[in-house]
């Protein structure tokens, strides 16, 4: 399913299909991932991989109208396929090379099940005392990876807003809608719906953000179902509408937030007597409770961060104005 | 207050700069963001010089995040090699800002400025972390920090090439970044272990498998791409070329430097001198590659017509010279090109600057844009002239220093120095051909632009700063040949 999918990705010349395809791969890829017992993993990539990232290709998509150039004459490419072929054998031989002497899959004597995981497994009860272990990794053992997650969603926050601009503020000037979804705001069906879903959505994000303690989920996820609920709104009612529920400088501030209460977190642990995002140090008579509150914390960083740049992403795909004339009839035909 | 900032200072180290870009992205106002981002820089590099006194008198530091030991938590560990890098990272990286607050004013649209120091910020948080730390993963996380944030840095660029420029680099970017990550995820397979100390102990074990073989190809190739090493070096001219000049100065200073401490880290600290260059044909690929580099860099940039790729084509060749330091495998080679990192960080600094100042006045920097500008801009030219001759490596610069002991590694190697002594040799004479013409244009040729005088005080005095340091360097090389010897020291003559 996998291979017939990214195959089919390279072969069909349509690009809102390819891009269809992709939110497929991604779907087949977390089920793999779930397979492989990393429901968080899977998690993420379902929010991501088949949620958002099709909906900001599509976005682009309808920026750019660039579909395949159709006529077979048109100028040929310049790229010698050859090369990146051969790169991508000699990879391919090298992870084939490499798994002969790979541990078996699911095997319990692998030094990856041996080293350092069973103090994570056994030890995290009493040190951190949060049912999933992932979470009390990621978030608590090895936090500053996580920080520096944080921060790279944050650096591609700020790289599409020096791409695209900043969003104007919404004052006297037409928003651009995307192109297919611009007659979808006069179904009264797809109303109803997303008014039924939004609430629900919303709901299930602050229960992955505040459950993800006891079960998969977390920041990470919370924050793009989150986002999603907005993006839905958008694409029935318009970005103007969103506006007014939301500011753009709210959601950039809100990125800022969310970073910072993360980071703030670590700074105060360490001005409370312990090392950097030392949660221990938060309350000194019962370090697990400084865990608990650390990790809820940083955790709530995370996922605002995380819905903010995906907000701000969105909108600012969304928000662009349209440079070719002939589409600029507002709102449809 | 003062004691909690003392014992947590390897972790502020990259805090500083990295909680000052959120704060720059909110604040939004021109001259305070630049503020911002200079006190945090600065203060970044006043932790640098006291860490690196503190490692050299007192041994290797290590930092426990989150209080959680290694292997389990993350551990920044400081020893004689990653200080010394991170104090070339955070001088390269304030001067750059002083040279950056006038001289973006000019490449970069006003309502970008607050961005672009964020996204500067980033970056340089990113390249501390990666050089700070002691877990391979988080090394790899910072890395995407630095890279997504100089794929936007040079993006910032006037040209609409600029943005091809960074796609490139991007696509380079993210396929050597998921190859060292493979390479990662394959050494945790194997050991269980992200941690760099513990990597070392627990790799002997498992080194004759296919896995931690194939580990091994990847994180070199990965890295390889990062550090612009002959033949994956095509994303180079055009990033440094279409970048703005403040972004070209600072990649040029740190990015690659930061890269092949990297590959230094992985191939002496992690895998070991034995399996690197003992189980692995390593020496000789590295050698013929970089030999290939410096004739094949020095021998375009002799063809460009914009200065900034004759610059950036020659990087190409000083990476060279860098790596077959490394590739002599003693103590010598290795310290020659530890210390090369140094001085070349600080001549191409100048030397970028320099040009910045010419892109200041004319707008562009193309060889026609160097007749008469001796006469013209005297002060900008004669720093070009300095930086150039290190580049050449006249004798009382810096880069005739690590020529210099290059060449004495060399000469430890039988014929196959010889062939470097040669290449070395060659080298700088091609390069006294790339930095001729330029210096032609420039003092034997009329103007054929307006003149338009000097460049501003504020982009002169950075330019001078680094263009003495180039001399000072070359004369007083206490510091810089101490610091690096016992870098190399650290990592051959710690006996992993």
């Amino acid at each position: 399913m996998l291979v017939a999918t990214a195959l089919a990705s390279i072969f069909i010349r349509d690009l809102f299909a390819v891009i269809m395809v992709f939110g497929i791969y991604s779907l087949v890829c977390a089920g793999f991932f779930l397979n492989l017992n990393a429901p968080d993993v899977a998690l993420t990539e379902a929010a991501i991989g088949a949620g958002i990232a099709p909906i900001l290709m599509l976005g682009t998509l309808a920026l750019t109208r660039h579909s395949w150039d159709p006529e077979p004459h048109a100028k040929k490419s310049k790229h010698n396929p050859l090369l990146p072929l051969i790169v991508v054998t000699i990879t391919g031989a090298a992870l084939v090379y490499a798994s002969f002497d790979m541990p078996h899959y699911g095997d319990v004597t692998a030094p990856a099940n041996n080293h350092v995981a069973p103090r994570y497994l056994q030890d995290s009860a009493t040190e951190i005392d949060i049912p999933n272990v992932v979470t009390s990794v990621l978030a608590s053992y090895r936090g500053f990876d996580t920080l520096g997650e944080v921060f790279v969603i944050f650096t591609a926050g700020i790289g599409v807003l020096a791409l695209l601009g900043f969003l104007s503020d919404g004052s006297g000037r037409k928003y651009w809608q995307f192109a297919d979804t611009a007659s979808l705001r006069r179904h009264t069906v797809l109303h109803v719906i997303a008014k039924i879903l939004i609430p629900l959505i919303l709901l299930y994000a602050f229960y992955v953000q505040f459950h993800g303690d006891y079960s998969p989920g977390g920041g990470f996820q919370a924050g793009v179902i989150f986002a999603t609920a907005f993006i839905l709104y958008t694409m029935v009612s318009g970005l103007q509408a969103v506006y007014k529920i939301i500011r753009p400088e709210f959601i950039y501030l809100m990125m800022v937030i969310g970073v910072m209460l993360y980071a703030g977190t670590g700074l105060v642990a360490m001005f409370m007597g312990g090392n950097y995002l030392d949660y221990n140090a938060l309350d000194h008579h019962d370090p697990v409770h400084g865990q608990h509150l650390g990790i809820l914390l940083v955790e709530l960083g995370v996922g605002i961060c995380v819905a903010a740049v995906m907000m701000s992403v969105f909108f600012n795909f969304a928000g662009r104005g349209i440079h070719v004339p002939e589409d600029n009839k507002e709102g449809g035909q | 207050m003062m004691e909690t900032i003392l014992s947590n200072l390897p972790a502020l180290q990259v805090l500083l700069p990295l909680l000052t870009a959120p704060l720059c992205f909110m604040i939004r106002k021109q001259g305070v963001t630049w503020l911002f981002a200079f006190l945090a820089t600065l203060g970044s590099f006043a932790i640098a010089i006291d860490l690196y006194r503190e490692v050299m008198t007192n041994g290797p530091l290590s930092y426990h995040m989150g209080g959680w030991e290694p292997p389990w938590g993350i551990e920044y560990r400081l020893d004689e090699l990653n200080t010394f890098i991170v104090l070339l990272v955070s001088a390269m990286a304030t001067m750059t800002l002083v040279f950056a607050r006038k001289s973006i004013e000019k490449e970069i649209a006003p309502q970008s400025f607050a961005l672009f120091y964020t996204a500067f910020l980033l970056c340089f948080a990113g390249l501390l972390g990666i050089t700070i730390t002691g877990d391979a993963f988080n090394l790899f996380v910072f890395l995407e920090i630095s890279s997504l944030s100089t794929y936007i840095l040079i993006s910032f660029g006037k040209d609409n090439r600029a943005l091809t420029a960074s796609f490139q680099y991007l696509i380079m970017g993210t396929i050597g970044a998921t190859m060292l990550l493979i390479g990662i995820g394959f050494l945790y397979m194997m050991t269980g272990t992200l941690n760099m100390a513990d990597l070392a102990s627990r790799l002997p074990e498992v080194m004759d498998t296919n896995t931690v073989r194939a580990a091994f190809a990847f994180i070199i190739v990965g890295l390889s791409i990062k550090l612009a090493l002959f033949p994956l070096h095509i994303w180079l001219p055009n990033a440094y070329g279409y970048a703005p000049s403040t972004v070209t100065i600072f990649l040029a200073a740190t990015s690659t430097k930061v890269a092949i401490y990297a590959l230094i880290r992985f191939i002496f600290t992690i895998f070991g001198v034995e399996f690197s260059f003992g189980g692995m044909p390593l020496t000789a690929i590295f050698l013929f590659l970089s030999i290939l580099a410096v004739f094949s860099g020095s021998l375009s940039a002799i063809y460009q017509t914009n200065i900034k790729h004759v610059l950036a084509y020659s990087s190409i060749a000083q990476i060279g010279y860098m790596m077959i330091g490394i590739a002599l495998l003693s103590t010598l080679g290795l310290g020659a090109g530890i210390l090369h990192m140094f001085n070349h960080a600080i001549m191409k600094g100048c030397m970028f600057m320099a040009l910045g100042c010419v892109y200041f006045r004319y707008g562009s920097a193309r060889i026609e844009d160097f007749k008469g500008l001796g006469k013209t801009m005297p002060l900008t030219m004669a720093a070009f002239v300095v930086g150039g001759l290190g580049l050449i490596g006249m004798p009382l610069t810096a880069g005739f220093i690590s020529k210099w002991y290059l060449v004495l590694a060399a000469l430890e190697h039988g014929y196959a120095g010889i062939v470097i002594v040669i290449t070395i040799l060659v080298g700088s004479l091609l390069a006294v051909a790339y930095i001729w013409r330029i210096v032609e244009a420039a003092y034997f040729q009329e103007p054929e632009n307006e003149p338009q005088g000097e460049a501003p005080m504020a982009l002169l005095i950075p330019t001078w700063i680094l263009a003495l340091a180039t001399i000072y360097f070359g004369l007083d090389t206490r510091l810089s040949v101490e610091g690096a010897t016992r870098a190399a020291e650290s990592l051959i003559g710690g006996g992993l």
